[in-house]
């Protein structure tokens, strides 16, 4: 059974965004031939339409790669995915507690970013065999050279040991293929001992129920075990292990060192927690796995249908939606001005984003989301403390004895140059206790302390944008500090619209007011009437804006031949005005609800 | 109410530059032949309409026809179908074809309504827009056809022309609204596709601000003609007196059937629209050939009868009659839309009387909008 052991490899690609990660982890799949050409799809493991289209995993996912190596010995290489974005930094970190090492990748024209520093402290938080490669050394702009240097004095790894690769090429990959057997030091396990198995993610299967992807550090599973989830006590009988090939594939046992999954008769992903330890329930192990937290969303929003009608509908595609989606939370809300909906919590706003598109897209629903908030806490006058991410729950004013806001540490890589703008950025976004190191000449590695609320929309945006691209941003949350709060209302045509209320800081009120007039000016289309817009803090006016009223809208001509279509054309427009939510008597869009927190870039 | 027939003449002497309907201009040699297919058309619909009450002869240019051709065509309609006498007969003409004689000759044929293209009173514009006349010739075309006996007499004008200013289009409206004629139709230059004066113009033109703008000088015309005593019964229409109204082009606002003969031409009968090919030739070899020109169906839905049936009569001084809306299509507007009604009204766009929800002059201005309440 050791030799068993020895034979496998269990690892991770970890990258900054677009480094080519998706790619690498395609070509390791082709090259070791688990699927032939033709039933490959690109980026295998990115399996969802979002993630395929905006380029980055958002579910974590695992794959086993049967190889021979040079040596002649077969091994079993175990690929565990990893998500790419800040908001799923948790994730990434079970499955890298999953794994003994890592291809750190990095982009030979681009080099090492903030993700690329982030992802590296989190492979040696778990003393991972961490193997540099080098990826896109095809690229006219690769600069193979540079990446050496900060492969050595910016991660501080050895340049000499680097891979270099082409993804997209195929160049380069049996070296890895053959780095991961030779570097990578196969899974330590005590067969004998309790089983712990770590859950690092969970899908929901509409004929089994959930699959849950694990990896066993102790002991075995098998078949009509009685598993005992560590986290809440639960038990279930296992109906089937296996491991993952491009589909499942059953075996009679996963023992220890092994990456596969559980069938075991879990109704929905929800009743499993990422991190948690699964043991047996006739001889369970005494200690939970080290690192299990469960993860709390951080980004609230409303979300309500369009049509007041769909709200059924909403309700059931927001529980088939939870199914497979365990971070997701919603509970039911209501508003004055939106009616009947579901107040929801995420992880970020990446997975709002993604959980947005996802209802209107699978489940074919017309969503309104109000504009997002964090969870702030409140002191009040008689000593209760209590959260509050949802603006219409503020508390009255004159109660409030003190108030909070959860803070971030943001770290941020960017060449020396942009330094100027991003300290202003930072400081407009009420960062504080900032760090300049200066890891090589000519780059700055630079931390902020700064509200999640004003990093929570547009920050990444505007970063961007003032680092032309070469900056790269990573955050933690870090804890709940004092802060001054109000609570800013819009009306629009006197009438108070309660989703698009924003908790704001009372020193950027007037600001935060300013803007979201003008995002609404520009969002609300013209109507046939004037649309005043005014923002208020407890009654008293602060901001206001106007959109004119349409003077002329009307066909010259419209006798037998263009009948047809002028109705062709005023269909699409109802259809376009459907999409759009009637408060009081005027259309607010979708997009309204979203933008009032988006500040001028441009 | 009776049907209408329009008959569509594909001819034109010349392609004005901003027409986007279908002519061939230089193609007259093939006019005996489409008289002739136009008359085996009009055996192709003998079953579904019988009787009509309007006739239209638009274009094209139907003044590219002789008096004699347009006769025949009048009399090849009575041989397939009745016309009821009293009958509303209009023609299109260009002020620069037909003469005096030429019109008494159509008054004997039995026409006894004449819309004249004269799209201008300024011999600039006329040029810039491409037009093969003169103001001097449209003055004289107006009193030729009132001395040939037409009362029933029509100008088309255009405005919101590049280079034109509000005080030159006030002027040709002025100067229009003192001839002997009931009925204007002043429409605002529609930028087409593909015409050249489209292209020239590179698909739009921006909207010149303040007192030129499309939205100011929709109301200075409509404004200054109730002054001078014109009704302004539809968003582009003007008349002496509701009675002088286009009988036949109130039917497709009011979903009255309607045949086209002729390429391109559009016809209506309850919930179906059919077309016919926009191509002279396709048009001829079918029918010589036997075969039906039509181009193009569609059946209207319940809800597509009831949004045409909206913004159609939303586009009518006379309005939407609510009650007979809610009964034909279900659609209580007062109760659905009641505050919207109330805010739109308090606007001033429409207002409500027996019965009619009735889009104001700002209500014309902005009709199409009016329609996706």
């Amino acid at each position: 059974m050791k030799e068993f052991m020895e034979t496998i490899r269990n690892f991770s690609i970890i990258a900054h965004i677009d480094h080519g990660k998706s790619t690498l982890a395609d070509r390791l799949i082709q090259h070791t031939g688990v699927c032939n050409d033709r039933n490959f799809q690109d980026q295998i493991l990115d399996n969802m339409d979002i993630e395929r289209e905006r380029g980055i995993t958002i579910k974590s996912q695992a794959i086993t790669l049967p190889y021979r190596a040079q040596d002649g010995r077969d091994y079993i290489l175990n690929l565990i995915d990893t998500p790419g974005h800040v908001d799923f930094s948790y994730e990434v970190s079970r499955s890298l507690a999953s794994c003994e090492g890592v291809l750190l990748l990095i982009d030979a024209a681009q080099g090492v970013q903030a993700q690329t520093l982030a992802n590296l402290y989190l492979a040696l938080e778990h003393n991972l065999e961490i193997i540099p490669v080098i990826n896109k050394i095809d690229l006219p702009a690769a600069d193979v050279e540079r990446v050496l240097e900060q492969i050595d004095a910016e991660l501080g790894l050895d340049p000499d040991r680097s891979l270099r690769c082409s993804a997209k090429e195929g160049i380069g990959i049996e070296a890895i293929l053959e780095a991961v057997v030779e570097r990578i030091p196969p899974p330590r396990g005590n067969l004998e001992a309790p089983l712990a198995a770590l859950i690092f993610d969970a899908q929901y299967d509409p004929f089994r129920g959930t699959v849950i992807h694990c990896r066993v550090m102790d002991g075995a599973v098998k078949n009509g075990d009685t598993i005992r989830f560590l986290y809440n006590g639960a038990t279930y009988r296992v109906e089937e292990v296996g491991r993952f090939l491009l589909a499942r594939e059953k075996r009679s046992v996963l023992s220890a060192g092994e990456v596969g999954y559980i069938i075991a008769g879990v109704k929905t992903v929800a009743d499993v927690r990422t991190g948690d330890t699964i043991t047996l329930d006739a001889r369970p192990c005494t200690q939970p796995l080290p690192g299990f937290k469960e993860v709390k969303p951080v980004v609230f929003a409303s979300i309500y249908p369009i049509a007041s009608d769909d709200y059924q509908d909403l309700a059931d595609s927001l529980e088939k939606y939870k199914l497979n989606d365990a971070s997701f939370i919603y509970e039911k809300d209501s508003s004055v001005a939106l009616g009947q909906g579901f107040r929801c919590g995420f992880l970020g706003l990446l997975h709002l984003d993604v959980v947005q598109e996802r209802l209107e897209r699978e489940y074919d629903l017309s969503i309104i989301l109000s504009v997002p908030s964090v969870r702030y806490r409140f002191t009040l006058q008689n000593g209760t403390v209590i959260d509050v991410d949802n603006p219409s729950h503020y508390p009255d004013p004159v109660s409030i004895a003190g108030s909070e806001e959860p803070y971030i540490r943001a770290m941020m890589m960017l060449p020396e140059r942009y330094l100027g703008a991003v300290m202003k950025l930072c400081m407009e976004k009420r960062g504080v206790n900032s760090t300049l190191n200066y890891p090589t000449p000519g780059r700055a590695e630079l931390t902020y302390e700064m509200p999640l609320a004003e990093v929570i929309y547009d920050f990444y945006d505007r970063f961007k944008s003032v680092t032309q691209g070469y900056g790269s941003f990573d955050y933690d949350l870090i804890d709940y500090r004092e802060s001054n709060l109000a609570l800013l209302d819009i009306l629009v045509n006197g009438e108070k619209v309660d989703a698009l209320s924003q908790i704001v800081h009372r020193d950027r009120a007037r600001a935060r007011g300013v803007l979201a007039c003008d995002r609404l000016k520009d969002e609300i289309p013209r109507q046939m009437f004037k649309i005043a817009i005014q923002g208020a803090i407890g009654g008293e006016v602060i901001s206001r804006s106007t959109i004119s009223a349409f003077r002329k809208d009307v066909t010259a001509k419209c006798y037998g031949g263009d009948i047809t279509r002028k109705r062709k054309l005023l269909e699409k427009q109802k259809k376009g005005k459907k999409r759009m939510k009637m408060v009081g008597n005027v259309s607010i869009p979708q997009s309204a609800f979203l933008a009032v927190l988006k500040s001028d870039t441009d | 109410m009776p049907a209408g027939l329009y008959i569509h003449v594909p001819f034109c002497r010349t392609k004005c530059d901003y027409c986007g309907f279908y002519s061939l201009p230089g193609a007259e040699r093939e006019i005996p032949r489409f008289l002739n297919t136009l008359r085996r058309e009009m055996s192709f619909h003998r079953r579904s309409f019988r009787t009509f009450d309007t006739v239209y002869l638009g274009g094209g240019t139907p003044s590219v026809l002789t008096p004699a051709e347009i006769g025949r065509i009048l009399l090849d309609v009575r041989d397939s179908y009745s016309i009821h006498p009293g009958a509303e007969i209009t023609v299109e003409m260009n002020p620069a074809d037909w003469d005096e004689a030429d019109l008494r000759a159509l008054r004997e044929a039995g026409v006894n309504r004449l819309n004249i293209g004269v799209q201008s009173l300024d011999d600039g514009v006329l040029s810039f827009l491409g037009r093969r006349h003169t103001a001097e010739q449209a003055l004289r075309a107006v009193w030729a056809a009132r001395r040939a006996g037409f009362e029933n007499l029509g100008l088309d004008l255009m405005y919101r022309i590049p280079g034109q200013d509000r005080a030159a289009w006030m002027e040709t409206l002025a100067a229009a609204a003192a001839l002997p004629v009931v009925h204007l139709s002043c429409y605002e230059l529609t930028l087409e596709p593909g015409t050249p004066l489209g292209r020239r113009l590179g698909g739009s033109f921006a909207e010149p601000g303040g007192e030129s703008s499309s939205a100011d000088l929709f109301l200075a015309t409509s404004r200054f003609l109730a002054e001078v005593g014109y009704l302004h019964y539809e968003v582009s229409n003007f008349t002496r007196e509701a009675s002088l109204a286009s009988r036949h082009n109130t039917k497709y606002w009011r979903h009255v059937p309607y045949l086209g003969l002729g390429p391109s031409a559009h016809s209506f009968r309850a919930n179906q629209r059919w077309w016919n090919t926009r191509s002279l030739p396709g048009y001829l070899g079918a029918l010589e050939a036997g075969r039906s020109p039509v181009g193009g169906t569609e059946t209207l839905s319940r809800e597509q009868m009831a949004l045409e049936a909206l913004f159609l009569s939303l586009r009518t001084a006379r309005g939407l009659h609510l009650e007979g809306y809610r009964r034909k299509y279900g659609v209580d507007l007062k109760k659905e839309r009641g505050p919207l009604l109330a805010k739109l009204e308090e606007e001033g766009l429409v207002d409500q009387a027996r019965g009619f929800l009735r889009p104001t002059r700002t209500g014309l201005a902005v009709a199409d909008r009016l329609a996706l309440l």
